[in-house]
């Protein structure tokens, strides 16, 4: 079980509200990710849930029980923090051990218990070492490690790969999918990166400012996205917005366009500009391309266009024109 | 900066403040261990004469001695015990949010930096004194007989006072290291159900043996050689009662005037100090490494 929901949640910190009221419901087995550019309260809330800060105003449920002024030990989730948070005067088994032998498991079930995690983690060739003595991946691990032995309801992650090299990120970030396919346990995720969110979602939050702003699938928020905060937030590279005649001509305040929708054409086109820069990766083309009355649009053609800096060019959209009115939301 | 050239170049840089060094910690101890070889009454220069090591048995023999090296040591135990155990709780207490903190800080503090004679009169005359101490005034409002502190505890009395001082130096080394401790650890653990009694042995003492160590190796040093607080309080005494290694030189040399026995005893002084150190580097030596 790991079914989560918040009800009316407000987290102030003096004066300032960081969580202005917010419901959010998590089921059981999901991953879900929160999402949000830095400052915007993805931490507060995981912290809330866990119980490491005091709702201001709201409920929390855990499992269909009341838990807001329940201490963390009592919730039964596990947290992996950014710093890994290990303990460092303790080996990497004592560290697997610490919330079993506080739980006081005999220590028989504890020693079973911590050589399968180790075996699961691939943490065995440097079970006595201390963290101090490990690399940051492998830390990571032993973060990972010291959750899973407590067979929590739920596993909390606050940006746990941010601290990792990009190729390590990649793996972990699948390591971390497979393992949350293997224990089918609630987890839930933050990350500020988009890439993450998609790749690694059932159900993605997308924060600002503490509200928010849409939930769904990755799939449901790159197609369907609310307004043009999750329309910009999620996809890589980021959506073009188009303001002024061009974005009147379908009736709207601005009109998006993704730029791996633009397809680069000979004549015709429902755009024109001056090439800014051209990057051929081999596989695809990014163009910057400078519209007439100045705007600036960024387009993803094959690997066989060629043009250069300088060159004119027409662009035509193969996809959905997002449309959005003079609030930023969808129409 | 770990290339030979410059380990070669560091060592003749040096060279001259070791030789420096050398002499300057030879040239007493030579003079030292010459006259401790000596009868030298300063009294009566006439007398000078080669005695080999009577200086030394004559000061050992004496029951004084024996007294003076457990007084040293109970000194010793007892100040690192207090402010220790004490440091790590005002420390705890001073690294909480609370109305006036950084006042409360700096009063905890204070007493490092009173001269110890200073603090020693201060202890005497404003709590100890049986008439008009604060600990008289109190026993008094009670209804109890005053406690004559320096009369009947002089050792406790004693190792209060320099304990008070340094408590201060622990608390300060102490707060600073539990600013330094890691919160996410703590909310780790508060999370894998570590009580707060459990938090404190597994994660704070851990964090703090270092500090800790650096304390005892700092205050030893310096408790070996508690003076100015025995002689501002109790003289020695009642007796031999409150006599330390240093006292007993002190007496040798200035009241009986025999500058061969009290090099004798300072001698013996360098050499008990050294054991202390020894034993307590093969005992806490660890808690410095990495
Ligand atoms: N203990 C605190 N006291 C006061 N303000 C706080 C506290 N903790 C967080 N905040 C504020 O709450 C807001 C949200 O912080 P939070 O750490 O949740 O952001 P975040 O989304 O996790 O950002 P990041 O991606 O940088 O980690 C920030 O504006 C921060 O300044
Ligand atoms: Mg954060």
């Amino acid at each position: 079980m790991g079914n989560i929901v918040l009800k009316q949640v407000v987290k102030r910190f003096g004066e300032a509200e960081v969580i202005p009221p917010l419901d959010l419901e998590i089921n059981d087995g999901e991953f879900v990710v929160f999402v949000g550019p830095s400052g915007c309260g993805k931490s507060t809330l995981l912290r809330l849930i866990a119980g490491l800060e005091d709702v201001t105003e709201g409920t929390i449920e855990i499992d269909g029980k009341e838990v807001t002024y329940a201490p963390p030990a009592q919730r039964g989730l596990a947290m992996v923090f950014q710093s890994y948070a290990l303990y460092p005067h303790m080996s990497v088994r004592k560290n697997i051990a610490f919330p079993l032998k506080m739980a006081g498991v005999a220590q028989e079930e504890i020693d079973k218990k911590v050589e399968h995690a180790a075996s699961i983690l691939n943490l065995a060739n440097y079970i006595d070492k201390r963290p101090g003595n490990l690399s940051g991946g492998q830390r990571q691990r032993v973060a990972i490690g010291r959750a899973i032995v407590r067979e929590p309801s739920a596993f909390l992650f606050d940006e746990p790969l941010s601290n990792l090299d990009a190729s390590l990120r990649v793996n972990m970030r699948q390591e971390i999918t497979d393992l949350h396919r293997e224990l089918d346990t609630t987890m839930v995720y933050v990350t500020h990166d988009q890439v993450e969110a998609m790749t690694m979602a059932d159900k993605i939050v997308v924060l600002h400012a503490g509200v928010i702003e849409q939930v769904g699938s990755p799939l449901e928020l790159y197609r369907e996205p609310r307004n043009r905060f999750v329309a910009g937030f999620i996809g890589s590279p980021k959506m073009n917005f188009i303001e002024g005649p061009a974005a009147e001509k379908h009736k709207a305040h601005s009109i998006g366009v993704r730029p791996e929708h633009f397809e680069v054409v000979k004549k015709g086109g429902d755009f024109k500009g001056v090439v800014l820069s051209a990057e051929h990766l081999g596989s695809d083309t990014f163009l910057r391309v400078k519209m007439d009355d100045g705007q600036e649009i960024l387009a993803r053609g094959s690997g066989d266009v060629v043009v250069n800096y300088g060159d004119t060019v027409a662009l035509k959209v193969e996809g959905k024109i997002y449309k959005f009115d003079d609030q930023g939301l969808a129409i | 900066m770990a290339t030979d050239h410059s380990k070669r170049l560091a060592r003749w840089m040096l060279a001259p403040s070791v030789v420096a060094l050398l002499i300057w910690m030879i040239v007493p101890l030579a003079a030292t261990i010459y006259y401790s070889l000596f009868r030298y009454n300063i009294q009566r220069p006439d007398t000078f004469e080669f005695w080999g090591f009577k200086n030394y048995s004559y000061f050992v023999t004496d029951p004084a001695f024996w007294i003076s090296l457990m007084n040293t040591s109970l000194i010793v135990f007892g100040v690192i015990i207090i402010s220790i155990v004490g440091g790590t709780l005002l420390g705890i207490l001073m690294n909480k949010e609370f109305y006036g903190r950084g006042i409360a800080r700096l009063m905890v503090i204070g007493p490092f930096f009173i001269m110890p004679s200073v603090a020693a009169l201060i202890w005497k005359h404003m709590f100890m004194n049986s008439e008009n101490g604060l600990f008289a005034i109190m026993s008094k409002l009670v209804g109890a007989e005053p406690i004559l502190f320096l009369n009947d505890y002089p050792l406790a009395s004693i190792i209060v006072i320099v304990a008070w001082q340094w408590l201060a130096f622990a608390t300060l080394i102490l707060l600073t290291a539990l600013q330094s401790l890691d919160q996410e650890q703590m909310e780790a653990a508060e999370m894998d159900g570590a009580s707060a009694l459990s938090r404190f042995r597994y994660l704070t003492v851990p964090h703090l043996m270092r500090p800790i160590t650096i304390i005892i190796l700092i205050e030893t040093i310096f408790l070996l050689a508690i003076f100015a607080e025995i002689f501002v309080t109790t003289s020695g005494g009642p007796g031999n009662a409150s006599t330390n290694l240093p006292w007993i030189i002190y007496k040798v040399g200035r009241q009986s005037f025999d500058a061969g026995g009290a090099a004798a005893g300072g001698i013996i002084a360098v050499v008990f100090a050294n054991i202390f150190a020894i034993i307590l580097m093969k005992v806490l030596g660890k808690n410095l490494d990495g």
